[in-house]
């Protein structure tokens, strides 16, 4: 397969317009999609291509969510276009109770193919209902698969796969990773959901990440190089179903897990992982399991107090310094 | 619009099946034999039979807590029900799901809900779904007057009316949201007032009639299915039960119960009617209660020698090739 350099906006439409092309069941729905193609430009081209398929809606989160789980009930395969993963406390009860849990209380009865798409993330000093990073709400859900995707490539690979998936999705991209370029496959890329991946190799210490958290650890595991530590880059992809036979096996090397991501530290997926590493690799481990988390407030609209509560490179460091005793 | 007999008497025996399910329910709940709680539609099963009497095994409905009335007169199975109501592994979901969970996708039946006002949403996408597929069926999205002051009415109208979905909202304005009267929580007197607001036509009607009550979704099926849009029926009635299995009802004197009982029961008004028509006899009046009766039995009996689930199955359906 050849690779070229796109961004991850370029990289949502392509795997769309692949997957549209190949299945008419598959439709697009949310609010200002067609005008611009989506307001990060993620969906360019394909109103044109697939008039009726990509459609407008009032403002309406609610019935949008329900919408798209009506018509996976149905017999289509919809996306839905959250517009900012903030919205989604406008449809908690469609994701939550509704979606998540109708093939189960059910009894098995009908399969859910539906992609909830919510572009996530701060540092955009787009403040408290523009910016949160709520993954870690909707892992709690059974019911529902989390995919977290980081460099174009991935995003691609793992929409394809979103969009094959006959069970609920719930697809965040970080909205300042739109613009970020990678070389991605041409033509059926396909990621697995649940396959995390090693981005870089090392024998000191475990970053586990996932999103906008892997360019911070990559950063971080470039400057620690100079330390002499030898960071391994785990890129996490997709957060439920876990893929922790790959956490295993590095955590069984470096004996130290850093775990990042840019969510709040309280109650975030970073707990579960701790939670899981130490009482299923407590005998591998030589230093206690850090996070590198955002802080416990809102996020804040100002760039000197947004910056504060995000996490940093400067973080990741020392907490890789920490574990490493260095 | 003038029905056969045989259409009249298939009515009747719908609702006169729904009365006895709804009260051999009450029976089996009050004897212990149904965990959790029921809500029963004693005294609204105008509006189900009314309403999908006109509807094609592949048209959808969405349905409610209240909802057993709907599944039988959309042709649900009484033995899958009554299992499901015992949480036997034999019921439609397993014993997950319940009394406010049947849902039968085979005969179009969208599910129960939990939540008030959580059919809306998936009653828009079954009408989208049927729309971007062309095809011609219709779906039905039962509620209550409680639901109608939730947002999710707003939203599904609007969005139905823009998109002039195939959807019949079909209110079912029994005067009580739970514990609170209609008339305290609702801004406006008739719920079908509100269609106003979305540009679509809403129609108020005596609920307890299930000819009306046909009449009026015959004529919103035929204009969902002809690419007009969706229409929103208010079929007034009455919950003679209360909310709930065991709700001790103090916001409610007992005697407007009973006059209701009385003055305004569905099936005892169709049966009068059919009566005078010479339609229904003693002689088949009797026959449907008893096939009715023995039906019931059998579903009754079905459900109580199904086995239990086995409590590992709990980990069983969530996804699709887990």
């Amino acid at each position: 397969m050849s690779e070229r350099m796109i961004n991850s906006s370029a990289a949502i439409a392509e795997a769309l317009a692949e997957e549209m092309a190949r299945d008419e069941t598959i439709f697009i729905i949310g609010e200002d999609l067609v005008a611009h193609g989506g307001i990060f430009g993620q969906f360019k081209g394909l109103p044109e291509k697939f008039p009726g398929r990509v459609i407008d809606t009032p403002i309406s989160e609610t019935c949008i969510a329900g919408a798209g789980l009506g018509a996976a009930l149905t017999g289509m395969r919809p996306l839905v276009d959250m517009h900012f993963a903030d919205f989604t406390t406008c449809a908690m009860d469609e994701i939550i109770n509704q979606t998540a849990k109708i093939r189960y209380m059910f009894g098995g009865q009908v399969k859910v193919p539906l992609v909830i798409w919510a572009p996530d993330g701060a540092g955009l000093s787009a403040a408290a209902h523009h910016s949160q990073s709520l993954e870690g709400w909707f892992i709690h859900a059974p019911g529902l698969n989390v995919v977290v995707p980081s460099e174009p490539a991935d995003v691609k690979g793992l929409l394809k796969a979103a969009i094959r998936e006959d069970n609920p999705v719930i697809f965040f991209q970080h909205k300042k990773l739109f613009a970020k370029i990678g070389p991605v496959p041409e033509g059926d890329y396909i990621i697995p959901l649940g396959k995390a991946m090693v981005k870089r190799s090392g024998s000191h210490v475990t970053l586990l990440t996932y999103g906008s958290g892997f360019y911070m650890c990559m950063e971080a595991a470039k400057e620690l190089t100079g330390m002499g530590i030898e960071a391994e880059v785990i890129d996490l992809r997709t957060l439920k179903p876990l893929d922790f036979e790959t956490i295993a096996d590095s955590v069984k090397k470096t004996n130290r897990v850093v775990v990042v991501h840019e969510a709040c530290l309280t109650g975030g997926f970073g707990a579960e992982l701790v939670a899981k590493i130490s009482s299923e690799l407590f005998d591998h481990l030589d230093s206690p399991v850090l996070r590198v988390a955002a802080k416990d407030v809102p996020i804040p609209f100002s760039p000197p107090l947004e910056k504060f509560v995000l996490p940093k490179v400067e973080d990741v460091v020392k907490a890789v310094r920490q574990v490493t005793y260095r | 619009m003038s029905d056969d007999p045989r259409t009249l008497l298939a009515l009747y025996r719908t609702m006169v099946t729904i009365r006895h399910f709804e009260t051999l329910a009450g029976e089996l709940f009050a004897a212990g034999k149904i965990p959790g709680f029921i809500h029963l539609s004693i005294g609204q099963e105008a509006s189900s039979v009314g309403v999908c009497s006109t509807l094609r095994p592949d048209d959808y409905i969405t349905t409610t807590h209240r909802g057993h009335g709907h599944v039988i007169a959309k042709g649900g199975d009484l033995k899958k029900m009554i299992a499901e109501l015992l949480g036997r592994k034999t019921g439609y979901c397993k014993g997950k799901g319940g009394s406010m969970h049947i849902a039968d996708f085979s005969l179009g039946i969208l599910g129960a809900n939990g939540v008030v006002g959580g059919g809306f949403p998936i009653a828009v996408g079954a009408g989208l779904s049927i729309k971007l597929r062309r095809a011609d069926q219709v779906t039905v999205c039962f509620f209550g007057d409680g639901a109608s002051n939730r947002g999710t009415f707003h939203e599904a109208l609007n969005l139905a009316a823009i998109w002039k979905l195939p959807i019949l909202f079909v209110c079912e304005n029994n005067c009580y949201a739970s514990t609170t009267p209609t008339a305290y929580a609702c801004s406006v007197t008739d719920i079908a007032a509100r269609a106003a607001g979305y540009n679509i036509p809403g129609v108020t009607l005596d609920g307890n009639d299930v000819l009306a009550v046909r009449k009026a979704a015959m004529k919103a099926t035929d204009r969902a299915r002809c690419g007009e849009g969706p229409t929103l029926l208010e079929n007034k009635t009455y919950r003679r039960r209360g909310h709930f299995e065991g709700d001790p009802q103090k916001y409610r004197d007992q005697a407007e119960v009973a006059e209701w009982e009385k003055k305004n029961d569905p099936i005892q008004r169709f049966a009068a009617l059919l009566r005078h028509k010479k339609i229904l006899t003693k002689e088949i009046e009797k026959k449907i209660q008893e096939q009715v009766e023995m039906e019931l039995n059998e579903a009754l009996a079905f459900a109580e020698q199904s086995e239990w689930p086995h409590p590992e199955e709990a980990l069983n359906d969530l996804f699709v090739n887990p």
